[in-house]
């Protein structure tokens, strides 16, 4: 009896002790990082609280009328069927009710509609399935990819707290700087969104749209793409890292140096298995979303890379699809993407991989016929 | 009691032909009633099973059961299943088999065209099916098709999913020329405009909506079709095109478009209220107006799809404005319903079940519209879970309930024969329950910033996807349930009266035939004097 009693108890305790709802701590919107984030929270908010309000005058104003008239032996329902001084009243209050809403969320609106160039501004175009950043003053840029790995996706490693939320390479701002957010895309709509800025902005192709704005502490902020864009749709993150000014000119110059090498490297001479190395890298970050790990593609929409003639034979065709994309196809030019030593590297490794070498001619691509290439068309 | 004598008998109250050819060849509004509820009951199953499939490759974080593309084209079809294979063709389903009998007509007043509006359906979603079987998969851009996804990067299916659209919408048009030829010139003598029964008017004005909008859709899918075939650019920015023009295009037509799909419930829900409250609706005619502007401002209003495209300040201000308006005839019908109710004698059927659970539930879905209306913060709440909230609760315990509540209160009428009344309230409970589990935590991962239309998704939403997925396969079992309670009265239901319910003497002209309603009601038109004088 005692035992039963105390095996419950221990039982329940086990059971209080386990039990977290981690997503109590997820119920609203985050109040953000920047004045208007917090303006547009606080907006929210007020909304939230007025709606809230009617709701639930309503539902208690219904839940009384429920109990109180059901029907009732020898009560007769009341005939009443109109009444106009009522039916105005109530119509006049929804409309003062509307104009208290419209007034702050008009102030908020124009404050969020600030299009004035920033002191720095930074060029985002959304790609399948990638964002790339340029800092337009500073003429560097790069290519944001997800970084969380398949076999977390696939359930085959832990998960942990930024899954799908991670990157290659965050962009960078300075904080206590007015940044300017000039947004476009590539191929398909795109929507770059990061909750803690308030900034939601469709990245279309031939527009572009703009977002600003200025942080004031340090801090890694995380979004997501919000547009469906195709399959990938849910795996092109955003990660914003805020640094201090003196850090930022750090960053700006490292890239530019970064820059000044990966010109250098053209002229390097290369050998396969090096530009192999690289191709694989390349590969498996770029391409397999589409061609799939083994080459084979997912046809009609993705080519299979293994066996393919152009792969096989065709060089000059190989380069070009690479550089100028395939018109009407999913396939982007990754001219602006890949440096010329990773597009040759690229071409190298699926020009060699999946038994290609074996039948086909087996040619590899070196950096400078990439250079000569982009020499050429100009 | 030989065949020769009842026909002779019937002689214009013949019976149905036999076997398939009474349904391909029909051309009376109750079978053609029937076969537009039976397919959208068949619809909701297969875009229900779509929506289990979501449901359960989002139960946890990390890839479930389907690939990425797969889960795309589940999430299209879901839509467009839902919308055009399942709420508008069972709208239509009631539109024939009511308005005929609630204005006092023989029969719709264009049949033929009625047959085919019908026939054509199941053809267009043949066509949208098949495309499954095909190679490249079905549509995979969500039911919006926003360009260029849907044509520059479309499978190469997209071409069978335009025609198959142009189908829905020939099929739309035809019924909706059909509805308002019907209303205009075959009530009853003596039923003015102003004397309608509110599902009437709801329809009336519903199908004014389809015509104005539904070619506005095809001509959006015809120039996806050009670009996609014959080298246009008026999606195409390389080509000098617009692609933000494809989503005015399609938002002027789908912002009309919902209120398609929630008009008739206003009408029905009225109607059940009224019934089970024993009272005449309050405030007739400021439904009328409600409804009426309701559907107008619906022109106006498109742009709030898209407060993150980018339009000037102006224009973000005014779609803004405009959809805040929209706030007051919908609040007005909440609380002329709340006012049919008050003082009444309130009996708890299955159908009124149905009802309060719409007026409760749509008003929480109206006032998360308000919300979303408000655009600054429509840049946070945009493309994420709060909106899914929201638009599922307008069109699940929204326009679906209004659509059960609707076959309830209906049924006898149609059968001559009771559901069983303990079941239709077991699945009440249980459709209640669970289409809030599923869809009130949507709201929470919305606002704590979950984007929609994503397969897997960050380890912070897990809790509440699991708790969502679970009350999705509880709705989903439920609604199997309503089947077999169909199915049930229809082969071994209890004999129902001529009046059906306590409450629904005088309140139209449909309780004054026999249940079930012979196959052409009224040979000569009823007198509204009829209505009133048993009173």
């Amino acid at each position: 009896m005692f035992r039963a009693i105390k095996y419950s108890l221990s039982l329940a305790a086990a059971l209080t002790a386990n039990f977290s709802f981690a997503a109590w701590d997820d119920l609203n919107m985050s109040p953000g990082a920047t004045q208007l984030s917090q303006e547009i929270f606080g907006l929210h908010m007020t909304v939230f609280y007025v709606c809230l309000a009617i709701g639930i005058a309503v539902l208690l104003a219904m839940a009384f009328i429920l109990f109180k008239y059901r029907k009732k032996e020898g009560v007769k329902p009341a005939d009443f069927d109109d009444s106009t001084a009522l039916e105005i009243t109530w119509t006049v209050l929804f409309a003062l009710i509307l104009i208290v809403l419209a007034v702050p969320a008009t102030s908020v609106m124009i404050k969020a509609y600030d299009d004035q160039e920033g002191d720095i501004n930074i060029l985002i175009t959304g790609h399948q399935w990638k964002w790339q950043y340029e800092y337009i003053e500073d003429e560097v840029g790069f290519f944001s990819n997800l970084s969380t790995s398949l076999d977390k996706r696939n359930n085959l490693a832990p998960k942990d707290e930024n899954y799908l939320l991670e990157v290659d390479e965050p962009l960078v701002i300075p904080t206590n700087t007015r940044v300017r957010f000039l947004i476009t895309a590539n191929d398909v709509i795109h929507s770059w969104w990061v909750p803690d800025f308030a900034i939601k902005q469709d990245a279309i192709p031939g527009f572009v749209n703009t977002g600003w704005t200025y942080v004031n502490e340090p801090g890694v902020f995380r979004g997501q793409c919000t547009e469906l864009c195709g399959q990938y749709h849910g795996y092109m993150p955003i990660v914003v890292k805020a640094v201090s000014p003196e850090e930022y000119s750090t960053f700006i110059r490292d890239k530019k140096e970064a820059k000044i090498q990966q010109a250098l490297l053209t002229e390097k001479l290369w050998s396969t298995s090096e530009l192999m190395e690289i191709g694989e890298g390349i590969y498996q970050k770029n391409c397999v979303a589409c061609h799939q790990i083994g080459g084979r593609g997912i046809p009609p929409v993705f080519p299979s890379l293994v066996g393919s003639e152009i792969v096989m034979r065709n060089k000059a065709r190989h380069i070009e699809i690479l550089m100028e994309g395939v018109q009407g196809a999913a396939m982007a030019s990754y001219a602006e993407q890949l440096s010329e030593v990773e597009i040759a590297a690229v071409i190298t490794y699926t020009r060699q991989a999946w038994g290609n070498a074996e039948t086909g001619d087996g040619k590899i691509v070196i950096p400078k016929e990439i250079l000569d290439y982009k020499t050429n068309k100009l | 009691m030989s065949a020769v004598i009842d026909s002779h008998h019937d002689d214009h109250h013949h019976g149905p032909a036999k076997g398939f050819s009474r349904w391909l060849y029909t051309t009376n509004h109750k079978d053609i009633g029937s076969m537009y509820l039976w397919f959208s009951l068949v619809m909701l199953f297969i875009g229900g099973a779509m929506a289990m499939v979501i449901r359960a490759e989002l139960f946890e974080p990390g890839s479930q059961i389907v690939s990425p593309e797969f889960y795309n084209q589940m999430v299209t079809n879901h839509g467009l299943i839902m919308v055009f294979g399942v709420i508008m063709p069972a709208f239509v389903g009631f539109a024939n088999w009511m308005i005929p009998m609630q204005i006092g007509a023989p029969d719709m007043a264009l049949p033929r065209l009625n047959n085919l509006s019908f026939w054509i359906l199941p053809v267009a979603f043949g066509i949208l099916l098949s495309t499954f079987f095909m190679e490249g998969g079905a549509p995979n851009f969500g039911w919006t098709f926003y360009a260029p996804l849907s044509t520059e990067y479309a499978p190469p299916t997209v071409t069978f999913f335009i025609f198959s659209v142009h189908i829905m919408g020939a099929s739309s048009i035809m019924g909706s020329i059909n509805i308002i030829t019907t209303i205009l010139n075959m009530r009853a003598p003596g039923m003015t405009l102003m004397k309608m029964p509110l599902f009437v008017w709801s329809w009336f004005i519903t199908a004014y909506l389809l015509i104005a909008v539904m070619p506005v859709l095809a001509g959006a899918v015809t120039m996806m079709l050009m670009d996609i075939h014959a080298g246009t650019s008026f999606f195409k920015a390389g080509g000098g095109g617009d692609p933000v023009l494809f989503q005015h295009i399609f938002w002027f037509f789908g912002h009309p478009e919902v209120y398609i799909m929630i008009l008739p419930a206003f009408g029905i829900v009225s109607h059940i209220i009224e019934t089970f409250s024993r009272k005449p609706i309050f405030g007739y005619s400021s439904m009328v107006y409600a409804i009426a502007s309701i559907a107008l401002l619906s022109f106006v209003v498109w742009a709030h799809h898209m407060f993150t495209v980018g339009m000037p300040i102006a224009g973000e201000l005014f779609f803004m404005y405009s959809t805040m308006l929209i706030a007051i005839p919908t609040g007005v019908k909440v609380f002329n319903w709340l006012s049919t109710m008050f003082k009444g004698s309130l009996t708890f059927e299955t159908p009124m079940l149905f009802a309060i659970a719409f007026v409760a539930l749509f008003t929480i879905g109206g006032l998360s519209g308000i919300m979303l209306a408000i655009a600054p913060a429509d840049f946070q709440y945009h493309d994420t879970y709060f909106v899914v909230a929201h638009f599922h609760y307008v069109l699940v315990p929204g326009a679906l309930f209004s659509l059960l509540a609707a076959a309830y209160y209906w049924i006898p009428k149609w059968t001559g024969k009771m559901y069983d009344e303990t079941l239709g309230k077991v699945h009440f409970w249980m459709s209640f329950i669970s289409v809030n589990l599923t869809f009130f935590p949507m709201h929470f991962v919305g606002l704590a910033g979950m984007p929609r239309r994503i397969p897997d998704y960050a380890m912070q939403f897990a809790d509440w996807n699991m708790m969502v997925s679970v009350g999705a396969f509880l709705f989903g079992i439920s609604q199997l349930l309503f089947l077999f309670i169909v199915l049930k009265c229809i082969y071994n239901g209890k004999a129902a009266t001529t009046e059906v319910w306590e409450g629904a003497k005088d309140k139209g002209f449909e309780w004054t035939v026999d249940s079930p309603a012979p196959y052409h009601t009224f040979s000569s038109p009823p007198s509204m004097e009829s209505l009133k004088s048993s009173s």
